[in-house]
Parts: structure tokens; sequence; C-alpha cells
């Protein structure tokens, strides 16, 4: 299956669903999405990975670079993904330790330390 | 009996899904067992990433090969022509060197694609080809056909 977005916005953050495949191939287009988003304003952002199948080291590439993005514009970045698969991939690159991972959108938002959760 | 399946392909990335598809579709024909394939496909993917980077950053038009065999177990083998020293060579990146802002995401996406490939293929070898200039990956999963 190939790449989906879709943003929505919930209180102060912004949601950002993808689904599908993030390859080599699509990454580029989830990074053009990301920046968007960014440059457009987005502080608090949450990408749900609750429908992606399938990700590699440039998806992961493209996720460390907003997360440092927002970082240094003093926001916040989480992932949502609660499928083992994926979790395995993060555990085994050590990103586990760099993301904030949760399993729910709702999860996510509450346990966002700039605020605005709930 | 034993199946060779080859495969060559531009090194452009649209290729890499195909080569994953066709590698998931081999190790399951083998035998390879049900729950390794997530395993074998993000492997393959990141083998022929990796080859599609390197032709790519030394601006090489020449296919990357692809070549599986079921003799006995799964062997995979991703060979790419780029003209640099081959070895595993990077360690898995420590989570705060991950992080760091200095880090390109160019060396960030490399270093975690070698940790995917360490952690995921039990039996990998990365080695110099015996002909010519280029990178062998070679990885190989346990299959048994019924």
């Amino acid at each position: 299956m190939e790449l989906s977005l879709a943003t929505r916005t919930v209180g102060e953050h912004t949601v950002l669903e993808v689904g599908g495949e993030v390859d080599v191939y699509t990454a580029p287009r989830l990074r053009e999405r990301l920046l968007e988003l960014i440059d457009g304003g987005a502080r608090r952002v949450v990408v749900d990975l609750g429908r992606v199948d399938f990700l590699d080291s440039t998806g992961l590439g493209v996720l460390v670079g907003a997360l440092k993005r927002l970082r240094s514009a003093g926001g916040s970045f989480a992932l949502v993904c609660d499928k083992e698969p994926l979790l395995k991939i993060f555990r085994i690159t050590a990103l586990d330790q760099v993301f904030p991972l949760h399993p729910t959108v709702d999860a996510a938002i509450n346990a966002d330390p700039t605020g605005a959760g709930a | 009996m034993m199946a060779t399946v080859k495969l060559s392909f531009s090194p452009a990335p649209v290729h890499v899904r195909t080569a994953r598809l066709v590698g998931v579709a081999v190790a399951r024909r083998a035998g390879v067992r049900e729950d390794l394939l997530d395993e074998v496909r993000l492997a393959i993917g990141e083998a022929c990433t990796r080859a599609v980077a390197l032709h790519r950053q030394y601006g090489l038009p020449d296919p990357v090969y692809v070549e599986m065999s079921d003799s006995g177990a799964y062997t995979v083998r991703v060979v790419d022509r780029a003209p640099i020293e081959a070895s595993i060579g990077l360690a898995a990146l420590p989570p705060d060197e991950l992080a760091k802002e200095s880090l390109s995401e160019d060396a960030l996406t490399t270093g975690v694609g070698f940790a995917l490939l360490a952690g995921f293929v039990e039996d990998l070898q990365v080695r110099p080809v015996d002909e010519g200039v280029g990178t062998e990956v070679r990885m190989v999963w346990p299959a048994g056909r019924a």
C-alpha cells in the first residue's frame, strides 16, 4: 500500500495520521508534509503510526529530523504506535529512548510536557 | 529442488519496494517461517536502500543486483558497485548520539539502517565482492519447505 497522510487538529495539537509504507521512496513526502506543518506554525505535533505497515531507516530519519526541528523551536513531538513489529524497530535502533512513544493519540496529548493536554 | 531468483534494478528508490515484495514472496515459497517474514522484508529493504543510496552518492548508473536462493536455507545477496571499504563498520548509535543536532539525517539513516540489519538478521555478512568493485550484503534465514 502507498503512503497516506491526513492531518487533524486536537486542541493545540496537530495530529498527522500516517498509513501504508514509509520507505526510501515515500519518506520524502512525509518529510515535506512535516516541514509544511512546522513552517505553518504547528508546534505540538503528534504523528500517529497506527496505520503504518512498513517503516524503514529512511522513515525513521525523517521522524528524528522533525523531532529535532520542533525541539529547537520550543515545541513537542510524539509518536503513536501500538504495533509490536514497529515497536521492535524502535527498540532495536534505540530510538524508543529518543521518541516519546504512546499507544493512543489521547495518551500522547495528555503526556505532552509542554502542556495543553486534557 | 533448489530455486534461484535473480533481480537487478536501476538504482532508484521506487524499485526498492519491488525488491522487498519479490524477496518476501520467494522467502514464503522457500518455507521461511511466517513470523520471520516481516524481518525478511525489512532487512531486504534496508540492504537495497543502502545499495541505492551508494550508487546515487557515487553517480553510478549500474543496476543493484539481488539474488535469492533456497538451497537449504534462504539466502539473499544484495550487491552494489560502490568503491568503498566494505564492512559492517558502523556500530549501533547510542540514543544520545541519535538525538544530537550535529548528526545529519543521512548519517542517522545509515546508522539506523545498519542497526536494523544487524538486529534483524542473525546470519549477516557484509564483504567486498569477489570480482571487481563493490560490496555484497549476504543474509541467511532458516527455511524448510514441507
